[in-house]
């Protein structure tokens, strides 16, 4: 995958222009100059960058990502806690926005220019127009403080144990604000999608076959328009993926939800440039990963376009 | 063939010009018109009011009206350094429309170019061209951008346009370039070439105003984005410093919990902003996408 050696190399040269190395924190200004660079040379910061990049892209594969100098732990371990948080976080967004989505498209695309439709149409236009964090930002603020239906920050109330009913009901009630809050706002584009390609799919030939023939419309819908139109919306699997990565650092900052948005930012805000390399090199993986995921899957549900 | 007489110099009727066709949609649609009217007037207003108030003055500390609800003299209160939120507000939605121009102007720029030059040459030039757009598109567009303006160590506005830009233009490089591709195909493209045209004047000259109105159509919606960009960057404190407020920077003190909860003033009135300027922009952007389809004309 050359996209994943171009984006490791982008990450090492991140790396590279960040003030600090694997020392900074470590040393005690009391260590004679001396020693740092004996140890510096030990550690093979003073070779030349293609051989550190080699180093680094090696230890990586390993899985060690290096040390975290403010919270003295393993990158790989800090990283590991927040990673879960994230996924679930986005395993949320995303069966919510499919769960807003199809219904709304469904209706929007076969009652095209009813009231139903120009309701679902409005919404989406209005949802393009606004910012996921503004969005994010007053749901909390109407939400979380005003209504306190939710609660305003964390994954988990402090003091269950993990495992236990409460816990797991704890977490789902952390998890659902910011999830909704992002889902509501993501999903206008699939249904703008998925209205505009029953609309397509309404007038075609096969359709127009499948009335003469006397199928009954919910038949005509189910069966011949659905089917046709929803596989597309799996192939954007991949690429929502992708999407949700920008939109986590927002939600989880806004939400104070510990996940790898989180713990960016505040290693941005720290300084602490081996966790933020890690994150960004970890996370660009992850989207090149969707990308070829809903590169595969368009190539099952569509037969015409095949990986050579 | 509307090109091709339009060329010639015993001037015909010309069919209406694209950026005619452009406004002339914009008139119908009476939406759109509110708001590229709306947008003037707050564009006109914001620079002009602007070149009465004195950003230092607005953006230095005042210890004694920290926090102060609206009131006569702050008609929308202070945020927690005793600045004024009004004057703020108004300084920020001139910064935020001027990085939104600025960025969304730059990347047009480079991304015309890159696209023109892609899908005009097409074969090997065009397959490595767009590759490095590939490269470019997957990358975590925000997390990159925030890592670089932690690190860039002059950090100023033209710097975080620069940074803002060189991880947006693919989009805009991405669709000239496919109609590029098809430009070059037609018959005008072609006689050019065969009458001995410079490559140059034919992308220039020739081409590049067939697809104006779509670059204009794309530059539009594209301000909205930028925009949002923007003051999501700023709103997570990786875009403008305090001290040359944007409508984002305003809606960052909201992450203070305390000032989410009590003191909506400060970030409610940046946010309803953001929110209508987006909408404005796009009920053009919109309008304008409609007009350069003719099967979608209204008029």
């Amino acid at each position: 995958m050359p996209q994943v050696l171009l984006l490791s190399v982008l990450v090492f040269l991140m790396a590279q222009m960040m003030p600090g190395d694997a020392l900074s924190g470590q040393i005690d200004p009391n260590i004679d100059p001396a020693a740092i660079e004996a140890q510096r040379e030990k550690l093979g910061l003073n070779n030349p960058w293609y051989v550190q990049y080699v180093d680094w892209v090696g230890s990586a594969l390993h899985g060690d990502l290096g040390q975290s100098f403010r919270h003295k732990m393993p990158v790989t371990d800090l990283i590991g806690q927040r990673l879960a948080n994230t996924f679930w976080l986005a395993v949320a967004t995303l069966i919510l926005t499919y769960l807003i989505a199809i219904p709304l498209g469904i209706t929007s695309g076969r009652y095209n220019d009813t009231l139903r439709d120009q309701l679902i149409t409005g919404y989406t236009y209005i949802g393009f127009a606004t910012p996921l964090f503004i969005f994010a930002l007053v749901s909390l603020w109407v939400f979380g403080f005003k209504l306190e239906w939710f609660p305003t920050g964390g994954s988990v109330a402090p003091g269950l144990e993990p495992g236990t009913f409460p816990y797991i009901v704890s977490k789902l009630q952390h998890l659902l604000l910011p999830a909704l809050s992002m889902a509501l706002i993501t999903t206008v584009n699939t249904v703008q999608y998925l209205r505009s390609e029953i609309i397509d799919t309404k007038q075609k030939d096969f359709i127009i076959t499948a009335r003469a023939k006397g199928a009954p419309e919910s038949r005509v819908y189910n069966r011949h328009i659905l089917r046709n139109s929803l596989l597309p919306l799996a192939a954007f699997l991949g690429f929502e993926i992708t999407g949700l990565i920008g939109g986590t650092i927002f939600v989880e900052t806004i939400y104070s939800y510990p996940g790898m948005g989180l713990l960016f930012m505040d290693s941005i805000a720290l300084r602490d440039y081996s966790v933020v390399t890690s994150v960004v090199l970890l996370l660009g993986v992850v989207s090149i990963l969707g990308v070829l995921l809903s590169d595969i899957i368009l190539s099952i549900v569509d037969p015409r376009i095949r990986i050579k | 063939m509307a090109e091709l007489q339009a060329g010639t110099p015993g001037k015909q009727e010309k069919s209406p010009s694209g950026v005619m066709i452009l406004w002339r949609e914009l008139a119908r649609d009476r939406i759109a018109l509110i708001s590229f009217i709306f947008l003037l007037l707050v564009t006109i207003f914001v620079y002009g009011i602007s070149l009465f108030l004195d950003q230092d003055e607005i953006v230095s500390v005042d210890l004694f009206e920290i926090h102060q609800p609206p009131s006569e003299e702050f008609w929308l209160g202070t945020d927690y350094g005793g600045r004024d939120v009004f004057g703020q507000l108004i300084i920020g939605t001139r910064n935020s429309l001027s990085i939104g121009i600025l960025v969304t102007l730059m990347t047009g720029i480079i991304g015309v170019l890159y696209g023109l030059i892609s899908g005009y040459f097409g074969g090997t030039v065009d397959n490595i061209m767009m590759r490095v757009v590939d490269f470019f598109l997957i990358l975590p567009f925000l997390m990159i951008v925030i890592v670089f303006v932690a690190i860039v160590p002059k950090y100023d506005i033209f710097s975080f346009s620069l940074i803002m830009t060189s991880f947006l233009w693919m989009g805009i490089a991405r669709l000239v370039r496919s109609k590029a591709l098809q430009e070059r195909e037609l018959d005008y493209a072609q006689a050019s070439k065969s009458l001995g045209t410079p490559e140059r004047k034919i992308m220039f000259s020739q081409v590049l105003p067939n697809l104006s109105s779509l670059i204009i159509v794309t530059m539009t919606l594209n301000l909205a984005a930028n925009i949002g960009l923007e003051s999501g960057l700023s709103f997570l404190g990786f875009g403008f410093p305090e001290s040359t407020p944007s409508l984002g920077t305003l809606l960052g003190y909201a992450r203070n919990p305390q000032t989410l909860e009590y003191r909506w003033w400060i970030w409610v009135p940046a946010a309803v902003l953001i929110f209508v300027l987006m909408l404005s922009v796009r009920n053009v952007g919109e309008a304008l996408k409609r007009a350069s389809d003719s099967r979608q004309r209204r008029g």
